[in-house]
């Protein structure tokens, strides 16, 4: 698209060519500023896997399967979906003051549209989640984690799906409730089962069977095992299972939060 | 500017329908300032909600600066500014940078949204605290951004929702002194609702009074004044005259 055309027309102040990608832009630009500003607030995000990397990992070691053989390959591939979940889930988050504040409504009131306003935002937390993931990655690697390329790429692929897949839910939820001290317990009360039955932490193979069944029903946990799986430099089942869940929660996601941003304020 | 015939919206909380706005007929010509009045829960704001695309309308029917807000509500949007009852601000952003991401919001290209912004900054006496933080801005100065945001793109339609609630006096004045600025220099169309009775008296060419979401009264201060014998008159009396309630009541 030319500047041109999106630039506006002189004749009518009002007439100005709709471009959804200079909308996403400008939101994914007002929501990157702040930690631009202060990047020291990218790490403090991390504060949470973080830990569970230094103290929970290598209790790891102790146990016979893949996971105590060698902890860090088995972990931290988990560990990056718990950073979506905690980065990208808690997005919300960010929108209550502004929904408070009137803040989002103002935005409403452009004439941009409401799914690129909702989309701005979750391509800021995708990309804060993935560079997360990176230091993470970057980490681990002196510590013997082993990231072949091409694996690595379609793995932080397929983690940006997921986190936006989980921002955009985050939004949802955050526009049906409003109001935090509403959204916080809704959002603890989805985020700790569905980080406990996705198998991050320990191997759901450990589970009796009803446990074991309940965690497959949890999209994540199809997302864990691809993630694994590429990192193990497995390509198969589980690596496909993984993109198609993500993919159509994607879709699902964005027709939920685009209709949710339409109706908008009322 | 603005036009609405048999304008309504109703809310459903439970078993109950509440009517926030019924039946309102409202015509605003271009480059007038128009004053809603009202006490609180007359259906200023849900009327405001309705005229900015906002709140879609149960019944009737709205057009502002030419277009449909049900059926042209981006073409509306594109041609309106509106400035809301809250502060509008994010908390981690700094005020030049709101006006920027308005500006382009609204379609402003890169250049001019500069050039605006240090312009709007510059009217609005908030040069100073161009790159502080909007937490940081006191309460006259975050009302000031509000309407600099509700102006990046240079509208001939200006929305300003009880814009001078909690300021101090001389804060207020400040805040009509721009408005009245802004009319001389461009000629804008504003619409503002507020429940600060002297304002309207003093700064509007026309109050429009509304209780129980209908309109009451629509005139001049003065000739709304006229209808209410006695000397002294305020818009205060012509609320008792027609009501039998005070404005100021519950406040």
């Amino acid at each position: 698209m030319s500047a041109a055309t999106t630039e506006r027309n002189t004749q009518d102040p009002g007439a100005v060519r709709p471009s959804a990608v200079r909308d996403v832009l400008a939101v994914w630009n007002r929501q990157a500023r702040p930690l631009v500003r202060n990047p020291l607030a990218v790490v403090f995000g991390m504060a949470q896997p973080l830990l569970y990397l230094a103290l929970f990992a290598p209790l790891l070691t102790g146990l016979g399967g893949p996971e105590g053989q060698d902890p860090w390959q088995w972990f931290v591939p988990g560990l990056l979906v718990m950073l979506a979940l905690f980065t990208c889930g808690f997005a919300g988050f960010g929108l209550l003051p502004e929904i408070a504040s009137g803040a989002h409504e103002r935005m409403l009131a452009t004439p941009a549209s409401r799914t690129s306003l909702l989309l701005g935002r979750v391509v800021q937390d995708v990309a804060l989640m993935l560079v997360q993931s990176v230091l993470v990655l970057l980490l681990v690697l002196p510590l013997g984690f082993r990231a072949p390329l091409p694996e690595t790429v379609l793995g932080l692929a397929l983690l940006a799906v997921l986190g936006a897949v989980l921002a955009t839910l985050s939004y949802v939820v955050a526009l049906a409730t409003r109001q935090t001290y509403v959204f916080a317990p809704v959002l603890q009360t989805v985020v700790m089962p569905l980080m406990l039955l996705s198998g991050v932490l320990l191997p759901m193979d450990l589970a009796p069977g009803w446990l074991y069944t309940l965690s497959r029903l949890n999209p994540l946990a199809h997302v864990v095992d691809a993630e694994r799986a590429l990192f193990a430099g497995q390509w198969g089942t589980d690596v496909a299972v993984g993109w198609v869940v993500a993919l159509v929660l994607l879709v699902l996601s964005l027709v939920l939060g685009a209709r949710m941003m339409r109706r908008g304020a009322s | 500017m603005i036009r609405t015939r048999a304008l309504a919206r109703s809310f459903r909380s439970g078993k109950h329908t509440v009517e926030a706005v019924r039946g309102v007929d409202l015509d605003v010509a271009e480059g007038e300032l128009v004053a809603l009045l009202g006490p609180n829960g007359a259906g200023k704001t849900t009327l405001l909600r309705m005229l900015t695309t906002l709140l879609p309308p149960t019944a009737g029917a709205a057009t502002v600066a030419g277009y449909d807000v049900r059926t042209d509500a981006a073409r509306v949007r594109a041609r309106i500014g509106v400035v809301g009852q809250g502060h509008g601000l994010g908390e981690s952003q700094r005020a030049r940078d709101e006006l920027l991401t308005q500006a382009r919001l609204y379609g402003v290209g890169r250049r001019e949204a500069r050039a605006r912004a240090d312009e709007l900054l510059e009217m609005l006496e908030l040069t100073g605290v161009a790159d502080r933080g909007t937490p940081s801005l006191s309460g006259g100065q975050k009302r000031r951004l509000d309407i600099a945001l509700g102006l990046v793109h240079r509208p001939r339609m200006l929305f300003l929702d009880e814009p001078s609630t909690g300021l101090d006096p001389q804060s207020r004045a400040n805040l009509w002194g721009h408005v009245a600025r802004l009319r001389a220099e461009h000629g804008t169309t504003v619409l503002v609702t507020t429940h600060y009775l002297d304002e309207a008296d003093g700064h509007a060419e026309r109050a429009v009074v509304v209780d129980h979401g209908t309109v009451i009264a629509d005139g001049t201060p003065d000739a709304l004044k006229g209808q209410v014998p006695g000397d002294r008159v305020t818009l205060d009396d012509v609320f008792l005259n027609l009501t039998g309630r005070s404005l100021r009541e519950g406040e």
